[in-house]
């Protein structure tokens, strides 16, 4: 784990400043991973595959949060919105339309993309609460929205829609939860390597330099209404297309899905895993499936209570999220080699 | 006109819960400069001890000074035991921790108080108000206690030294040290003083919204868009901004056609963001300037 660095907080910075190298994963260890996902499904049931589809996807919408947050320092609770949009294309044009599930992604990731850039138009002069202010009212009128009369012909209203399942192709066989598997680990792979390369390009550097002084940035000739925007829209594509895997997995989409609890899940997934650090949004993937669920074995009655408790627990011990995990780990690692 | 008139009463009547609500919240925001996302629960959990009193058989003004106490007290406890440790870590990781608080709370007063619908005692009856059919007397009251609320808050910080103090605190900390204030506590009597402002709230707003674990919900998101409208940094703005949002939601639920109820949270919210887009600070806050 050669990547991730100490990183010392400064003043009064809503996000840190991280640098790019801190961003990511070393080879090695993304080999190790990879291996892993790779093998996992070979020795598990379908439910437990079906889980880590869902890890895989929320994960991707936790990473578009952190490339949104992490990136370029916008906050936004308004992520369940665009990955409602993302699903309801998806279902939309699966059910309505018969069209193959593989080419509703990328749809649903462009349409996603377009609706970031204009939201992102207006949020342009709001930042910090206000600006989670009118990212929350985006999250809250997305259900109000796909509920409305006339959209009801193709979305089903309150009812929502019922999504197939796609099978394996090419005779392949397989389970359709594992082939479903494989494809969204593919496609989270693919995003995820175009994020690392994105974060290390040009338009990278920018949203960092925003990120950590936007007058400094405008000063240096970086153009901040396009890259504030354009980080808007990467963000709610690859949101989308997060929304659009849920969709295909859960094989079901209604209004009531999207509400703004999920913003605040994917918020709480980016905190978890570390803001600012990509391969974290797994790990906070993880720790919003599995720890309700954990709290609900511990008692039921209790079960916000105890959830609460344990996310004070995590938030005490690793303030900075997975990535300080990385960190002390990468340490610990060098002073082994070292003695 | 005359619809038009009840509707604007109307809008004031709630709004002047939303104005409290706002109120605590820009307390808390100048004290600790984050916006706490369980004031509401914390307000619930205050009205909630409240209704435990009464039941004990103390009369309603006792028990309205018991739990204001109780609810300083405890607002200064959660900031001692909860957030101290959590003063040095990024803004975001404090944000979850007022999510954690959020569920903790909620879930715990689901357990002692369970989740059915209770009544709340008002103290200034509901007869109508002046003759007035829309604005019943408790919701008058409600109206008074939130200008008498404002204008104390108004000379404990322009004309005390403690309140003086903690505005020093909140704008610039370091420089407050130097002159000898002890802003870590200045933090806790913010949190302290929110906490009780809110129970005020929470014990004005059970009687209309009816007590339970829930009952903050809706009103801490327009709490929220009422201070933000009005702007964080002005605890005027913040009533006045109240107000605005309650006229704003009847007006927009009967003037636009199939907004419903349903629909009258996101058009209250995109009415305010496109004020915030004209004055991103809110109306009445400060522009803050930077320095590179």
């Amino acid at each position: 784990m050669s990547a991730a660095e100490e990183v010392v907080a400064e003043g009064n910075e809503p996000v840190e400043a991280v640098p790019k190298r801190a961003m990511t994963l070393g080879t090695g260890t993304s080999v190790v991973v990879l291996l892993l996902l790779l093998a996992v499904p070979l020795f598990a049931k379908n439910f437990v595959i079906f889980q880590l589809t869902q890890l895989l996807y929320l994960g991707l919408a936790v990473l578009a949060l952190n490339i949104l947050t992490g990136g370029s320092g916008q906050f936004s609770l308004g992520q369940s919105a665009f990955y409602g949009i993302g699903a309801y294309v998806t279902a939309v044009m699966m059910e309505q339309f018969n069209i193959p599930y593989f080419l509703c992604l990328p749809v649903a990731g462009v349409v996603c993309f377009g609706a970031g850039f204009l939201f992102g138009q207006p949020a342009l002069r709001l930042s910090g609460v206000y600006l989670a202010l009118a990212t929350f009212a985006l999250a809250t009128a997305m259900p109000q929205l796909l509920k409305l009369n006339f959209l009801e012909p193709w979305t089903g209203g309150v009812q929502g829609l019922v999504v197939t399942k796609p099978d394996a192709p090419f005779g392949l066989k397989m389970s359709q939860d594992m082939w479903l598997y494989y494809f969204t680990l593919v496609v989270v792979i693919a995003i995820y390597v175009f994020s690392v390369n994105l974060l290390r390009s040009r338009s990278g550097r920018a949203f960092m330099a925003i990120r950590d002084n936007e007058i400094a940035a405008s000063a240096m000739g970086v153009n901040v209404a396009l890259y504030k925007t354009l980080a808007f829209g990467v963000s709610a594509g690859i949101t989308g297309v997060a929304g659009g895997l849920s969709a295909i997995a859960v094989q079901f989409v209604a209004p009531d899905s999207f509400t703004i609890t999920l913003a605040i899940q994917l918020f709480l997934g980016m905190v978890v895993g570390g803001v600012g650090w990509l391969p974290g949004s797994i790990v906070g993937a993880a720790f919003i499936i599995f720890v309700p669920n954990i709290a609900e074995g511990i008692s039921k009655g209790l079960s916000g209570a105890v959830f609460g408790v344990l996310l004070f627990l995590v938030i005490y011990l690793v303030p900075h999220g997975a990535r300080q995990v990385a960190i002390l780990g990468q340490q610990l690692a060098g002073r082994l080699r070292r003695n | 006109m005359e619809l038009f008139t009840n509707q604007v009463l109307a809008g004031i009547a709630t709004g002047a819960i939303y104005a409290c609500m706002a109120l605590a919240v820009v307390m808390i925001y100048q004290a600790i400069d984050h916006l706490n996302f369980a004031q509401g629960e914390m307000a619930m959990f205050s009205t909630f001890i409240s209704w435990q009193l009464m039941q004990w058989g103390v009369p309603y003004w006792g028990a309205f000074i018991i739990t204001l106490a109780l609810s300083f007290v405890g607002g200064i406890a959660i900031e001692r035991i909860l957030f101290k440790p959590l003063a040095k870590a990024p803004v975001l990781t404090n944000v979850a921790g007022f999510i954690a608080l959020f569920a903790i709370i909620n879930s715990s007063a689901g357990l002692i108080w369970d989740f059915t619908i209770k009544q709340y005692p008002t103290p200034f009856g509901s007869a109508p108000f002046l003759g007035s059919q829309l604005i019943s007397t408790h919701q008058a009251g409600m109206i008074g206690v939130t200008v008498l609320l404002l204008l104390g808050l108004y000379f404990f910080f322009q004309y005390t030294r403690i309140g003086l103090a903690m505005r020093a605190a909140a704008s610039v900390p370091e420089s407050a040290r130097l002159v000898g204030i002890n802003t870590s506590w200045m933090i806790a009597l913010g949190w302290g003083m929110a906490t009780a402002i809110g129970a005020i709230a929470g014990m004005l707003i059970a009687p209309v919204v009816f007590l339970e674990p829930n009952m903050m919900g809706g009103v801490l998101i327009y709490g929220f868009a009422a201070a933000v409208l009005g702007g964080l940094t002005s605890p005027f703005g913040a009533v006045v901004g109240g107000f605005l949002v309650g006229i704003f939601e009847n007006l927009a639920g009967t003037y636009i056609p199939g907004v419903g109820n349903e629909l009258k949270l996101p058009i209250a919210l995109a009415l305010i963001i496109s004020v915030l887009v004209v004055k991103p600070a809110g109306l009445f806050g400060r522009q803050i300037v930077k320095r590179v």
